[in-house]
């Protein structure tokens, strides 16, 4: 294609996610760079019967036009990046040099904001992307082993925990783990306490959420992998099974293999989607235990006082995170390119 | 698999591999049946302190209302609340991000799959970056510009930001759907006298349908599923269902109306549930569209 005729055709698209996508990102950078006006004081004198005090008041009027007027507020540099609500540099040092072990290290550094809400970050995108698809490949084995009838049946249930909206759907679940819903009571059976709550617990609103991210991630595992499995070569198979391999043996050396790229397509999708983890916060009401950078960045932004520069700096941090995590499938699409062209 | 291949399957194998289907289907889909059937009872049902097999038999429904069922949930949430202005809504601003997001999708997708320069490449890597970051990190990015420049909370905004949000994504899957069709197919017709916009008009977009059909139905699916941006940018008269949701969590709930965030919980669902039914086949597509290319 030529081009001219390139140009054309990419224009909409690209002004599309130049205007609201990569503006909004120079928009985060420089937010992140300033801070909201302090107020404006004005000395004021107050007179009275014994004598004149002087004392500053807060000047509404000047701070609100000023607010107006530089709405971006005044320029900081980065130190927003080093305050103690992002990366927070001198205190890390001190309970670095404070601490005299290094489970006890962590256990400060997770008093500080961006690092509780990296640390959850990475656990639940760490733990969900490995547990959603080893849970996906079982499932589409043994889909894949039902009669035809009941497949589509079996695949119809099976994509609701993806399809649904994630806020809905950990709504519901939230419901049935309330200590008077039916998942909830019946821990308390089980497990004999009647006080017992997974609500109240750190550890187990961990635990609920990351049951939360497999549950709703697995379908879409499950469903690459069945479409896998539909194009296992038959022969190498069959071969195998003459050859004397047992069902696990088949499975390891034929259709792992077979798999294998698919498993890192998931994986890279599913990292890139377990980092953004933010919904079932809400949905969990959760942030008390569990913070998330996306859900660290929307209490910023929501309520009364919108942080603005707090949450642009957050954003930044975010994205560079992302960038990192991106760099092996960066790299392994560049790779790609050079073998097609 | 071929069916030859489960034949040879022993028993236990096969009871395991049953059992363990079957129990992922009731993972899977108990939590929606329960709440489907629990949000046409009374809060004291749904959550009963005394035994949860009130919220299927329906005691405390029956002892206030007269009947097993009572939609006073739905009723509660759709009208006091005006929970259809948000159906409303959502149906806008859906409708419109599927239909402009294909039509510059297709165009920028079919460019970048027929261009063999290396700026194709980059193009689409930056996409690839775009779709990995989280919506929120942008809707910091929105809030003060448009603020200032009084475009915060109308729904076409939102419109707008979603349909660019959903792009990168649009042009990867339509992106992998265009290669899989030939390059002679847009060659013969071009030197038949087409120019390139009549030939992607008229020889590729009709042989694309079954790609630009899934795509669209992701698309949808982002733009209805979406809670970040529309939380954000959306004013309360605005506001598109699944922010309503969230906002029925903290007033409705404090004041004992658990059951209307239920009830909107399971109208939410429905259109899903359909969208599954009816498009199976294309939603499974579309999951391995990406997949299949490697």
């Amino acid at each position: 294609m030529k081009h001219r005729t390139f140009f054309w055709f990419f224009l909409p698209t690209a002004l599309a996610m130049l205007l609201f996508i990569f503006l909004p990102i120079i928009s985060v950078v420089t937010q992140s760079l300033f801070i909201d006006h302090e107020q404006v004081f004005v000395e004021v004198e107050n007179c009275d019967f014994f004598g004149c005090k002087k004392a500053s008041m807060v000047d509404n009027e000047a701070t609100e036009q000023l607010r107006r007027e530089q709405p971006l507020g005044r320029f900081v540099g980065l130190d927003n990046y080093i305050n103690r609500s992002h990366l927070a540099f001198t205190e890390v040092a001190e309970i670095w040099s404070g601490s005299d072990s290094v489970g006890n290290f962590f256990k400060q550094l997770f008093n500080l904001p961006l690092y509780r809400a990296l640390i959850f970050t990475l656990v639940f995108t760490f733990t969900v992307t490995p547990l959603l698809i080893i849970l996906g490949f079982c499932i589409a084995i043994g889909v894949n082993s039902l009669s035809q009838k009941i497949k589509g049946v079996v695949i119809f249930f099976s994509l609701l925990p993806m399809i649904v909206t994630p806020l809905v759907g950990s709504l519901i679940l939230f419901w049935m783990i309330d200590s008077r819903g039916i998942i909830g009571s019946s821990l308390q059976l089980l497990f004999d306490d009647p006080d017992l709550s997974l609500k109240a617990s750190a550890t187990l609103t961990w635990v609920t959420l990351i049951v939360y991210g497999v549950w709703h991630a697995a379908p879409f595992a499950f469903v690459v992998f069945y479409a896998g499995l539909q194009t296992v070569p038959q022969d190498t198979l069959e071969s195998a099974m003459i050859d004397g391999a047992s069902r696990w043996e088949r499975i390891r050396y034929v259709i792992l293999p077979h798999l294998a790229p698919l498993v890192t397509f998931v994986a890279l999708i599913q990292l890139m989607d377990n980092f953004r983890v933010f919904e079932p916060i809400v949905g969990f009401n959760a942030s008390a235990h569990a913070t998330s950078l996306s859900s660290m960045i929307y209490s910023d932004l929501d309520g009364e006082s919108r942080l603005l520069s707090s949450a642009a700096t957050s954003s930044v941090l975010t994205i560079i995170g992302v960038v990192i995590l991106l760099f092996p499938v960066l790299i392994r699409t560049w790779r790609d390119w050079d073998r097609k062209y | 698999m071929s069916s030859n291949f489960v034949e040879h399957k022993s028993v236990p194998v096969r009871l395991l591999s049953y059992s363990f289907i079957l129990l992922w289907l009731v993972i899977a889909a108990f939590p929606f049946i329960w709440t489907f059937w629990g949000s046409f009872k009374v809060e004291l049902d749904f959550f009963s302190k005394e035994n949860w097999a009130n919220a299927i038999t329906g005691v405390r429904t029956f002892g206030d209302t007269g009947s097993a069922f009572t939609a006073d949930g739905y009723r509660g949430a759709w009208i006091k609340e005006e929970f259809w202005k948000s159906v409303l809504n959502t149906t806008i601003v859906c409708f419109f991000v599927v239909c402009t997001s294909l039509t510059i999708g297709t165009l920028g997708a079919y460019a970048l799959s027929r261009s063999g320069f290396r700026y194709a490449f980059w193009l689409l890597i930056i996409a690839l970056v775009f779709r990995a970051m989280p919506p929120i990190t942008l809707v910091a990015g929105y809030m003060l510009p448009f603020f200032e420049w009084g475009l915060w909370g109308h729904l076409w905004t939102t419109i707008i930001v979603l349909v660019a949000i959903n792009q990168p994504f649009t042009l990867w899957m339509l992106h992998s759907f265009f290669k899989k069709i030939p390059k002679d197919l847009d060659e013969s017709a071009m030197v038949d006298g087409c120019t390139s916009f009549q030939a992607f008009r008229y020889v590729i977009l009709p042989v694309m349908w079954p790609g630009v059909i899934t795509t669209g139905l992701f698309s949808f699916l982002l733009a209805y599923n979406d809670f970040a941006v529309t939380a954000m940018l959306l004013s309360k008269e605005n506001q598109t269902m699944v922010p309503k949701i969230a906002g029925f969590l903290g007033t409705t709930q404090t004041e004992g109306n658990v059951m209307f965030a239920v009830a909107a919980v399971v109208s939410a669902t429905v259109p899903l549930f359909l969208l599954v039914m009816f498009f199976q086949r294309q939603i499974v597509s579309g999951l391995t569209a990406g997949a299949v290319k490697g």
